[in-house]
């Protein structure tokens, strides 16, 4: 085994395998140590207990209440960010959201409006749901949904200026609660009813991913949004003119530098379940069948075969995404 | 699950015969009417079709579902109203591909000793040759496969099973709200599968499986049962 050439492997994918580790040269004296003391034989251990920690995996899976709680905090994340650029309705809207506001169409409003509902009820329900086990209120503070770590002045500096960066964030959003919620599942199997609520939040979510996209295709004044169709046949257009589902990988997503992620690949965690993986959104092979050959002779798109299915993701990548939109110092994903 | 897939064969083969059947009934009636005997007239008892238990239930009961919404679209495909509105087509025939990619992916997994039979359904009840007709009965259907899902994935054994139906789900969801924005633009997740007050509140709507084919009921030619599937 040669831990150099591995790290220089996952650098290739990782370019920040070294700064995951608590400090580069600690883990290389470190390593030092076990090779004179370790036998050969337990090194790989001592490998996968320094992986586990550097990609902040656990060796057991997670419980019910930390399935929960992460879904909470994701919550939390898309409840503050409508809040932050709409106001809360019937209630005292800042000037700024107020202007902002005017920006959309009524009927477009309206939907906003409604998914900024249906996620502050989904931060009900799993509050309440954990009881004392939840984790208390995250500051509003800790997020700058500009994506510039509490600058403000970050990639999306105008995403409570412009609908259409607004828009862009919001599909990230939902598009990330979609693929975490799939992640979730599998740890809830053991609490019928608490799977039951994940699993009709999860496609509530996708609903509003499917609105919001629809939206972001005519733009955010456009009453009857769904009658303009997305441009295009191919991935290329998908960035700005999304279909109402993902298309292979969207060709990176809205703000293909921050949001390529989203549609990508998850890293494993060490406890995901046996059979259980995370392929990037343009997966055509479901249950050990490549559908795309399998039933090439239906010639259908081949886009078709990855837009049937969305993939999910797991705890860590989730994480890595979600804190584009926390601010320097924030654990609340890390 | 060899005796399901066999015992589909024997419903379709009886359907056959009272098809046949029912084209000589009048004659045959009169042919009666005319005879005089004791002899009560056999009463034809209503074939039903178990989806199976377990996962391989719940997986067959998501292929019929899903063979279901693929007929559905190609229905309307085969035949669009004349009165659908610019880029709605491309719509259509991409929810198409997607339910028959679906339909087919559980036809593989299933395999050929535990999926049932390829099914026929009745449309009659709907009216596919105008636009607003079309969207409301695809707007039912999908609404009914959000359900679905959301109702069955507590049921299922299965880490890997679980998965795959969720893959699946949070796409019929997004097909859901489309068809509903073409009908009425905001209805993507309306208070009638998304309500803002009450314990359901922000949650889907979800059904049990006797639930879901009590309302698709109107599609089927054979009843289905679901009987041996769990319930808890």
């Amino acid at each position: 085994m040669n831990i150099f050439a591995i790290l220089s492997e996952l650098e290739k994918t990782d370019p920040e395998v070294f700064e995951r580790f608590d400090s580069r040269r600690r883990v290389f004296k470190h390593m030092t140590g076990f090779g004179k003391t370790l036998a050969a034989s337990a090194l790989p251990l001592a490998l996968g207990s320094i992986f586990n920690k550097a990609y902040g995996q656990t060796t057991s899976a997670p419980s019910v209440n930390d399935v929960l709680n992460f879904a909470l905090k994701l919550e939390y994340l898309e409840s503050y960010f409508y809040d932050a650029g709409l106001g809360v309705a019937g209630s005292t809207a800042t000037a700024a959201q107020t202007t902002f506001r005017a920006l959309f169409s009524a009927t477009n409003l309206s939907a906003l409006d409604k998914i900024r509902t249906d996620e502050a009820n989904h931060v009900k329900y799993l509050a309440t749901a954990l009881g004392a086990n939840a984790i208390a209120a995250p500051a509003r503070t800790q997020f700058d949904f500009t994506g510039g770590k509490g600058s403000g002045t970050g990639p999306f500096a105008d995403v409570f200026l412009n609908p259409a960066t607004f828009l862009a964030v919001a599909q990230s959003l939902e598009d990330t609660g979609v693929r975490a919620y799939k992640g979730g599942a599998p740890y809830l199997m053991s609490n019928k009813d608490v799977l039951t609520a994940a699993l009709n939040i999860h496609s509530v979510e996708a609903r509003h991913a499917s609105r919001l996209r629809t939206m972001r295709r005519a733009g955010a004044n456009n009453n009857t949004a769904s009658a303009v169709a997305p441009a295009g046949t191919t991935e290329a257009g998908r960035n700005a003119s999304p279909k109402s589902w993902i298309s292979g990988k969207d060709n990176g997503g809205a703000s293909p530098t921050q949001t390529a992620p989203i549609y990508d690949a998850g890293t494993a965690p060490s406890y995901t379940p046996t059979g259980i993986t995370f392929p990037a959104e343009d997966n055509v092979t479901q249950g050990g069948v490549n559908l795309q050959t399998a039933l090439s002779s239906l010639n259908f798109p081949t886009l078709a075969f990855s837009e049937a299915f969305d993939e999910p993701l797991p705890v860590p990548t989730v994480s890595a995404i979600a804190s584009t939109f926390t601010i320097t110092g924030s654990t609340l994903f890390s | 699950m060899s005796d399901s897939a066999s015992f589909a064969d024997r419903v379709m083969r009886r359907r056959s015969f009272f098809r046949v059947a029912g084209a000589t009934a009048v004659t045959s009636a009169l042919v009666l009417a005319g005879c005089d005997t004791n002899t009560p007239t056999p009463v034809a008892t209503d074939p039903v079709l178990s989806l199976g238990s377990g996962d391989t239930g719940i997986m067959n009961y998501a292929y019929l579902l899903e063979q279901l919404e693929a007929a559905f679209y190609q229905k309307i495909i085969d035949t669009p109203p004349s009165d659908l509105r610019t880029g709605e087509l491309a719509y259509l025939i991409d929810l198409r591909d997607h339910e028959v990619i679906h339909r087919e992916f559980f036809k593989y997994v299933l395999g050929t000793t535990d999926a049932i039979q390829t099914q026929e359904f009745d449309f009659s009840t709907l009216t596919l040759t105008t636009r607003a007709g079309v969207l409301a009965a695809a707007k039912t259907i999908e609404d009914l496969g959000v359900a679905a899902y959301n109702g069955v994935g507590k049921l299922v054994a299965n880490t890997v099973v679980l998965t795959m139906l969720s893959k699946i789900s949070s796409v019929e969801a997004r097909h859901a709200a489309l068809i509903r924005d073409l009908q009425q633009p905001g209805a993507f997740a309306d208070t009638t599968v998304s309500p803002v007050s009450g314990d359901g509140a922000g949650l889907d709507l979800l059904l049990t499986p006797t639930q879901v084919l009590e309302a698709a009921k109107p599609f089927f030619k054979i009843t289905y049962s679901v009987a041996s599937l769990p319930t808890s």
